[in-house]
């Protein structure tokens, strides 16, 4: 008889650990499609903000700064960087704007020539952002009338 | 090329499914990413060229060599300049192609198919000295706008094709005929095709020379994509830019020609000198002709260290537009003393010419070869920098090169 009782509390113990998980399961599935279905919680929240964009990794990785270096521009990363880009590198590559070094106002002319002859759109309020950009990373060097030679690779000339 | 062409034309379609409209603007596409072939990012193995060479700008595609890899009495394609004002034509069909002489001054516009070119004209060979007018702007202070070339966008290839002056007299012009102007497939950086990326030309007597062709041939093989294939007006002795790519059409002007890049600043230098960084009017500048006497010492390479008491060999090549090289000489001493060396004839007119030196040095130390040639007007390679002008045009002064003795 004790025996007997022993195997049905058993029993009924074994029951309601199955029911247990049973319920904790069914709730985890619940929960995860829920989840799935609205990440951002927004029927308790209520609608996220528009401006709220979710950055896409893909994008950071395509804009890259490496050393202070805009990867696939080459540009020096600085205020205005983005700006530059975009305005910038439609028609040429950065490498033509990089070798270049002038000053505001010749910038300015630059862009103007660009303007009338090239097809380059009014550049509104991102003209002064560009130009800023432009003289403060890439300011003109002094040469004088010859400079002495530079970064020379010296070699053994055995002959 | 063919095949080549199909391939990038498939990717383009296919992209074109994918993002369910025509590309028309590049900024739709992610820079460093092009579906055309012909902006594949290496250009070495794109264009054929030596790893040595470097890249001034791969939008439009500039490349320089440097002075040691012009070392060739003929420069091959893998060492020579490339130098673009807008985007390689993408669809070139030979069998098609076709060359239009027309303009204000023609007898009778006429039409010639690359077959009948070659068969109705005779072909001549020249090795003919292209420099970019542009070549040297690096040096230039205050700064100089556009592509910084150093010494490399210079070359001296063989060019066949049939002379420009043939062509034109088949055609026939009237007394009103001054300049030509040429037009060709390359497609603006904008890709607006009202645009042309370049359109210069020359004046009729430059046009009539025996040396001015219309070329198919570059060192013996069909002319490579990035130098004009598969027609090219070659013009040496004068700015490489009157020597068109991708030639379609030659205009007989009756006025000095007014396509794109012949006006304004561009191919121009004031034409009066002017201070530095001063401001010059657009009708104060005049156009380029025949470039300035200009050398370069293209062996050895900069920076060879040799034994004191070893003699140095240096060798090079000089050139002088439309002139000859009357004499070429060289300094160790930057310029104090100068020692005549040998300069040999040219091939032909236009060609650049080569010198060769044997030279001993006093003592140890540092020193600097300096090599200096003359026309044969007398005029001279400055060892400064030539006038300023506001595009950095015309820079010929001396080419050195560093040595050490130990």
């Amino acid at each position: 008889m004790e025996e007997h009782d022993k195997f049905k509390s058993q029993v009924k113990s074994i029951y309601r650990l199955l029911s247990t998980l049973m319920v904790l399961f069914a709730v985890t599935a619940l929960t995860i499609i829920y989840l799935v279905s609205d990440p951002t919680l927004s029927f308790f929240t209520g609608p996220a903000p528009v401006e709220e964009y979710v950055a896409v990794p893909s994008e950071e990785d395509f804009d890259k700064i490496e050393n202070g270096i805009h990867v696939r521009t080459g540009f020096k990363d600085a205020e205005g960087l983005m700006t530059v880009v975009n305005n910038c590198t439609n028609c040429h590559s950065a490498q033509l704007v990089i070798q270049n070094r002038m000053n505001e106002e010749r910038w300015k002319a630059t862009i103007q020539w660009m303007q009338e002859t090239q097809n380059l759109w009014d550049l509104g309020k991102n003209e002064e952002i560009i130009v800023n950009y432009l003289v403060t990373n890439y300011p003109p060097q002094k040469k004088g009338r010859r400079e002495i030679l530079r970064n020379i690779s010296w070699y053994d000339l055995t002959e | 090329m063919k095949r080549r062409l199909f391939l990038s034309r498939a990717a383009l379609s296919s992209l074109t499914a994918l993002i369910g409209t025509d590309i028309v603007f590049g900024s739709m596409i992610p820079k460093g990413y092009s579906p055309l072939l012909l902006q594949d990012p290496d250009p070495f193995t794109l264009f054929k060229k030596d790893k040595g060479m470097e890249v001034l700008n791969d939008k439009p595609w500039n490349i320089e060599a440097k002075a040691h890899l012009l070392d060739d009495d003929i420069t091959p394609n893998k060492f020579m300049f490339i130098r673009n004002n807008g985007l390689i034509p993408e669809d070139i069909d030979v069998s098609t192609w076709t060359l239009t002489i027309d303009g204000e001054a023609v007898k009778t516009k006429k039409t010639y198919t690359l077959a009948e070119l070659k068969s109705k004209f005779k072909s001549y060979t020249y090795q003919l000295t292209l420099e970019c007018g542009g070549n040297g702007r690096s040096e230039f202070d205050p700064p100089a706008k556009g592509n910084q070339w150093t010494v490399g966008a210079v070359s001296c290839a063989t060019w066949t094709g049939v002379r420009l002056r043939d062509v034109l007299e088949d055609a026939g012009y009237t007394d009103k005929a001054i300049y030509i102007g040429y037009h060709a497939a390359d497609v603006h950086l904008s890709r607006d095709p009202e645009k042309e990326p370049i359109s210069r030309g020359a004046p009729m007597a430059k046009a009539l020379q025996d040396e001015t062709l219309i070329a198919f041939k570059m060192n013996g093989q069909d002319i490579p994509l990035a130098h004009g294939y598969p027609l090219r007006l070659v013009a040496g002795g004068w700015p490489a830019s009157v020597s068109g790519k991708w030639l379609q059409r030659i205009s007989i002007r009756d006025r000095v020609h007014d396509g794109t890049k012949m006006t304004g600043d561009a191919y121009r230098v004031p034409c009066n000198p002017v201070a530095p960084g001063e401001k010059v009017k657009d009708e104060d500048m005049c156009i380029i002709e025949s470039m300035p006497v200009k050398s370069l010492i293209t062996y050895p390479r900069t920076g060879a260290m040799i034994k004191e008491g070893q003699k140095l060999n240096i060798r090079g090549h000089a050139w002088a537009g439309e002139l000859e090289v009357a004499k070429m000489e060289y300094s160790i001493d930057f310029g104090a003393t100068w020692q005549n060396c040998p300069i040999a004839k040219p091939k032909n007119r236009l060609a650049w010419q080569n010198f060769t030196a044997s030279i001993s040095f006093p003592k140890k130390g540092y020193y600097e070869v300096w090599a200096r040639a003359t026309d044969a007007n007398g005029n001279s390679q400055p060892m400064l920098l030539p006038g300023w002008n506001p595009k950095g045009y015309l820079n010929n002064a001396s080419h050195r090169i560093a040595i050490k003795v130990t």
